[in-house]
């Protein structure tokens, strides 16, 4: 485990990360790929996402649209940029929020024990039963259709595997004999909480960020799809499928390439997440 | 039991009950309880060591973090400098939490494996609420580890770069750095290797010297306890059996179970060794949480008679400050 950040522990956690396969190196130059066009969207194009160019539907791939046009002659390359481009944002947007409260709420429910922790637990516990996928798509329809909108709405989701991770280490680090210590010297259970329950859960909470973000970019494409949320004509990939998807026999790149998108992607931030479990905690291993 | 001691001592704990509740089913019922420490009471005074020995799981840990408030004692009181601090909210205890100290049992587990030497010194430095320079801290780190023998170069290492001996020099440092009246020190040499353990013993005396540290001292072995405390409290199932001063403990034990004790340490002069009668104690120690009535040892005592199966006998004085609690004391004298 990273107990510190020196450079030993820094070269034998790249050592075991690497050391997983072929397919961890590929899943993150996926990743590199995603973000480096999320980021460079504007500069790797010449058109923006929504100019149509009625003379050019259905365009086949050209020098001038590299992947061609859709069914009103906007770019189809450059629509997949942007499209990454609100993947991007709409995952990082849910999986920090769900962090953050998710954190906060185990942290609370992990250290006091009592009337306040078994309501976060019960309440947690209760939103796992239902499917996240089903939780999101209900608040998708209400307030789905703006980005920060779709980000709380899939966020909320997430929130339960943070919470239910950082109660149960903190369960088991709060009997430690260093946290008993930094009571009897007078620290505050805030601070406590903060510098010593904390930092000791940083690996796995790197895991459940990365794994989120598949998840994230996942359910967005599926409720855009299923029309409940981010809405057309935003570029979004789940946006895109359900549009191609109509001339799926005639002109299957339209919905196939963003679906393709999407897997890689979400597939990626998985493989990339197992990798990190295991060269940030061997003991984790099989355990999230 | 206090006007036999003429000062007024710095710790006086009185009839200390600390029982843990056992649960169990899905709403937490309460089925039962350990009674960890069971009654118990003493003195310590400012400046002296009183060793508490038992065998493991009678209780001496639950003392110890009872009068620092790390557990809530069930009942009794626990005078601190005269004040009752068992009962105190967490606010109340404020002004006494740092004059309280614990040096652990287990050195690697007290310290954070995420914290340097240093990061852990200037927590325990700095949560006194006053404002301190970065050079006020520099300058106490280093008198920490001087005070402690441990080399400057230290301060840089983390938990898993140092031997155990320098991990309880630092968890004593860190106790050091709240400028404690009273440390329960809980064996804090059992861990360590043999020939390690006498330097940290030495420590300890060193500082209780120069500081005019008070040591409530807990361990397993007589022979540890021996060599530091003043007062001896011997402990068996949650309750204090005989308290004496520690130069008795060889000379006068009286309590049968103290001369069972006695006799599974080793003597070094062979002729002695080859005479002495071994007492062997049958049976298990009985869980605190099914404890027979009566004299907790009354199970394995050979001069068990059926007033001890009936009624615990008093802490009785015996004179010299010596105190034992037994119902048939002439039988076992005999
Ligand atoms: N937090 C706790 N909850 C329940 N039982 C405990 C707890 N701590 C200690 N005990 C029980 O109290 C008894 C005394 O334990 P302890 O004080 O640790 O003994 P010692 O330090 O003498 O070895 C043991 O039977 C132990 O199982
Ligand atoms: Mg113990």
């Amino acid at each position: 485990m990273m107990q510190n950040f020196n450079a030993e522990s820094f070269k034998q956690f790249l050592r075991v990360f690497f050391g997983r396969g072929i397919l961890v190196q590929i899943s993150l130059v996926i990743i590199l790929i995603f973000v480096f066009s999320a980021l460079l969207a504007p500069i790797l194009t010449p058109y923006t996402p929504l100019e149509q160019d009625l003379t050019q539907m259905f365009a086949n791939p050209s020098a001038a649209h590299l992947l061609g046009t859709d069914n009103i002659g906007r770019d189809f390359f450059t629509r997949l940029l942007y499209g990454a481009q609100i993947s991007l944002v709409v995952s990082l947007l849910s999986s920090v929020w769900a962090g953050v409260v998710g954190i906060i709420l185990g942290l609370i429910a992990g250290y006091f024990e009592g009337l306040a922790s078994s309501i976060i637990m019960r309440v947690i516990d209760a939103q796992l039963s239902i499917p996240s996928l089903i939780f999101s798509m209900v608040l998708g329809m209400v307030i789905g259709q703006s980005i920060p909108g779709m980000a709380i709405a899939i966020g909320i989701g997430a929130i339960p595997s943070y919470t239910r991770m950082v109660y149960g280490m903190v369960l088991s680090l709060k009997h430690n004999d260093y946290i008993t210590a930094a009571a009897l010297v007078g620290q505050s259970e805030t601070k406590i909480l903060l510098k010593h329950l904390l930092p000791n859960c940083f690996a796995p909470l790197i895991v459940i960020f990365t794994m989120s973000l598949g998840t994230a970019i996942m359910v967005e494409a599926g409720l855009a799809y299923l029309g409940v949320g981010i809405a057309a004509p935003t570029p979004a990939w789940g946006v895109m499928v359900s549009e191609g998807y109509k001339y799926l026999t005639q002109h299957p790149r339209l919905a196939i390439l963003p679906g393709l998108c999407v897997m890689l992607v979400v597939v990626a931030f998985n493989i990339v997440g197992d990798g990190l479990r295991d060269a940030l905690d061997p003991r984790l291993r099989g355990k999230l | 039991m206090s006007k036999s001691i003429p000062s007024q001592p710095i710790l006086q704990v009185e009839n200390l009950k600390i029982y843990f509740p056992i649960r169990r089913g899905f709403w937490g019922k309460q089925v039962g309880e350990v009674k960890a420490v069971d009654d118990i009471s003493f003195a310590i005074e400012k400046g002296k060591t009183l060793g508490l020995v038992g065998e493991s799981g009678c209780g001496k840990t639950t003392t110890g973090k009872g009068i620092l408030r790390v557990y809530q004692p069930t009942s009794g009181r626990i005078y601190y400098k005269g004040t009752d601090i068992a009962e105190m909210s967490k606010a109340q205890i404020r002004p006494f939490r740092r004059q309280l100290q614990l040096i652990f049992q287990d050195p690697y587990g007290s310290l954070d494996p995420r914290q340097s030497v240093q990061a852990i010194l200037t927590e325990a430095i700095t949560t006194d609420r006053q404002r301190h320079s970065a050079a006020q801290i520099k300058a106490r780190i280093e008198e920490l580890l001087q005070a402690v023998e441990l080399d400057l170069s230290m301060s840089d290492r983390y938990p898993h770069e140092m031997s155990g001996g320098q991990r309880q020099r630092v968890g004593i440092a860190r106790a050091l750095a709240c400028d404690p009246e009273l440390i329960v020190c809980d064996e804090p040499v059992s861990a360590l290797d043999v020939s390690i353990q006498a330097q940290i013993i030495n420590l300890l005396k060193k500082l209780q010297h120069s500081r005019g540290l008070t040591y409530l001292f807990v361990a397993h072995d007589l022979t540890v306890v021996y060599h530091i405390a003043d007062v001896i409290a011997v402990m068996y199932l949650g309750k204090i059996v005989e308290l004496m001063d520690a130069k008795d403990i060889y000379a006068n034990p009286l309590h049968p179970y103290t001369k069972a004790l006695l006799s599974a340490v080793p003597i070094t002069d062979y002729a002695v060794e080859r005479q002495r009668k071994r007492i062997i104690l049958k049976g298990e120690v009985p869980s605190p949480i099914n404890a027979p009535a009566g004299c907790p040892f009354h199970p394995r005592c050979r001069f068990a008679t059926e007033t001890c199966q009936q009624a615990m006998p008093k802490l009785t004085a015996v004179g010299g400050g010596h105190q034992v609690a037994c119902h048939n004391l002439k039988q076992v004298t005999d």
